[in-house]
């Protein structure tokens, strides 16, 4: 790790002004900054510990029917909040359904939006990556790729985000608020992360300096809690992060679907809203046919960056998966294993 | 450039002067205060070895620097026990035979404890299983360690039912 001056600012204000200086980085939990710093993927000269800033680990339901979650509000915090959980069920499940219960603890929701990609050579420092050095290649190109992107990607790099609660959040129409050297301003969710482009290493919208303070879910986005589902497949049961994943939402009137909110996750290097997939639904019966075919629209642009042509079909699937089981209705209780496709029944366990 | 924090260690209060920012609540804890339960097994979040409580939540203490817990409290595995008599987690594990090597015991424990408190298993031995994947052993004692998170849960709700009698 290298070396770095570390500051305990009091408040946003004082954040904000030394965080804007050159080769400053927020630290919110540490789970991926403080990894990345260990493996001198990231060389920050200022480290700015924002996670004692005041009023931000809040989480504050507005008069307009919306909710506001501060930045810092730990994972397990937003997930095991009852309130929360009943009116975003999927977003829960999906929190639960990332990192382990020490990291939940310790992470907060603005870390994980800002989560670095996981791609092995971004991590290597002896490998070519334009993330990390731009303009130095991309060894993921032609190297181990299956869990790579399919939608989305450029030869300069095929790299996915990797975070669970980004998925129903950007299906839900999330906003980002954020503060700034230049002031106050917000973006949807959607419009944070980038593809990469022939910019690589602009990652996402924030400007240097500014600061996600907190994330707010429109009042209409309640509308679905009957109806949600977030599946998520790993190459394990637990602990890992996702191959592929799904959110779908419902609303259904007179046996058809009103809306629909579908949004795939580790397929590109942001949370995947699949928008000519859910509007294929409106008005649809909600059967294996019309999941099958929104599924077929989500993929529709999707081709391999490598040896993971296979994630297009399993990609496919989870979404008829997530849109069945998000039909049979958000289960009472959260699933033992959160997001698992192999705990749908209650009683069901995975060993004996 | 020396910062100086407070901490609360296993109910002692110490006052900390860190001369490097680097150093995380794990080297911390072993290194300058000379408390080795708390295991390093990765040192990147992978492993649960090194689980503490802080301010009486499970953490990792690899990817926490110390320089951020100014004022927490640190409860570490050798905080666990009251003079001889263990934690009853600490003797479930015994009793249900919930280690092999040893290694990855403090951390299990540590989690345990955290789990507990948490609430979230009820007595569904699906749901510990979940809650405890952030901490692996190579020894794979994942049954016995199940049944002594079950037992030891039972035993705690039973104790603070008779005190609440
Ligand atoms: C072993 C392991 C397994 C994991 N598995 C999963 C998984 O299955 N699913 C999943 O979704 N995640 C997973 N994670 C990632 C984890 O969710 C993230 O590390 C965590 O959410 C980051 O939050 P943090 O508060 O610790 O962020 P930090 O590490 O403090 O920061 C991360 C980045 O965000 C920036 N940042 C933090 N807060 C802000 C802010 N408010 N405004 C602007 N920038 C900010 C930091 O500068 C830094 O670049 C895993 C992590 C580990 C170590
Ligand atoms: S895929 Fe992206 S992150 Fe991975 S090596 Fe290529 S440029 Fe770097
Ligand atoms: S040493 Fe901290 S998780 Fe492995
Ligand atoms: S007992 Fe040996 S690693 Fe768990």
């Amino acid at each position: 790790m290298n070396r770095f001056d570390f500051l305990r600012p009091t408040g946003l204000t004082e954040a904000i002004a030394e965080g804007g200086k050159p080769g400053s980085a927020y630290l919110a939990g540490g789970t991926n900054l403080v990894d990345l710093m260990k493996i001198g993927v990231s060389r920050p000269e200022r480290l700015v510990d924002i996670s004692r800033l005041p009023g931000l680990d809040r989480i504050d339901w507005l008069e307009d029917g919306s909710v506001r979650i501060g930045a810092l509000v730990r994972n397990a915090d937003l997930a095991y909040d009852i309130r929360f959980a009943s009116a975003f069920p999927a977003v829960a499940e999906a929190l639960l359904s990332g990192a382990s219960a020490q990291l939940r603890n310790a992470a907060t929701l603005g870390g994980n939006l800002m989560q670095r990609n996981r791609c092995a050579y971004f991590q290597d420092g002896a490998s070519a990556c334009n993330r990390r050095v731009p303009g130095s290649g991309c060894d993921a190109l032609h190297g181990e790729n299956r869990l790579h992107a399919v939608l989305g990607w450029s030869e300069n790099c095929i790299a996915t985000h990797p975070s669970d609660v980004c998925v129903p959040l950007v299906a839900l129409d999330a906003v980002v608020e954020i503060e700034g050297p230049q002031g106050p301003r917000e973006i949807a969710l959607d419009a944070l992360h980038r593809l990469p482009g022939d910019t690589p290493e602009l990652e996402n919208a924030l400007l240097p300096g500014e600061l996600i303070v907190g994330l707010r879910l429109p009042a209409e986005a309640k509308a679905f809690a009957a109806k949600a589902r977030y599946l998520k497949l790993r190459e394990r049961m637990s602990y890992a992060f996702a191959v592929v994943s799904a959110a779908a939402m419902l609303t259904v009137e007179d046996g058809r679907i009103r809306e629909a909110r579908l949004a795939l996750g580790a397929v590109a290097a942001k949370p995947w809203r699949a928008r000519a997939a859910e509007a294929s639904l409106i008005g649809a019966l909600p059967d294996t046919e019309a999941f099958a075919g929104a599924a077929a629209l989500a993929l529709a642009e999707a081709k391999p960056s490598g040896a993971n042509e296979f994630k297009i079909e399993l990609a496919r699937r989870i979404l008829v998966r997530a849109l069945t089981l998000a039909m049979e209705g958000t289960p009472a209780v959260m699933p033992a294993l959160p997001a698992s496709p192999f705990s749908t029944h209650t009683g069901d366990r995975h060993v004996a | 450039m020396t910062l100086s924090i407070s901490l609360t260690v296993n109910g002692q209060p110490r006052a900390i002067a860190l001369d490097d920012p680097r150093v995380t609540l794990l080297d911390l804890l072993r290194e300058r205060l000379h408390l080795s339960g708390t295991k390093k097994g990765c040192d990147r979040g992978q492993c649960g070895a090194c689980t503490v409580l802080v301010d009486g939540r499970r953490i990792n203490a690899c990817l926490s620097l110390a320089a951020t817990l100014d004022g927490a409290s640190v409860t570490t595995i050798e905080g666990l026990a009251e003079g001889e008599a263990l934690h009853p987690v600490q003797a479930a594990f015994i009793a249900c035979d919930g280690f092999q090597c040893g290694y990855c015991t403090p951390g299990q424990i540590m989690s345990a404890v955290g789990l507990i408190s948490e609430g979230h298993a009820g007595d569904d031995a699906e749901r510990v299983r979940e809650l405890m994947s952030g901490n692996l052993c190579r020894c794979g004692a994942y049954k016995g360690i199940t049944e002594a998170v079950l037992q030891a849960q039972r035993e705690m709700t039973a104790e603070t039912g008779r005190d609440a009698a």
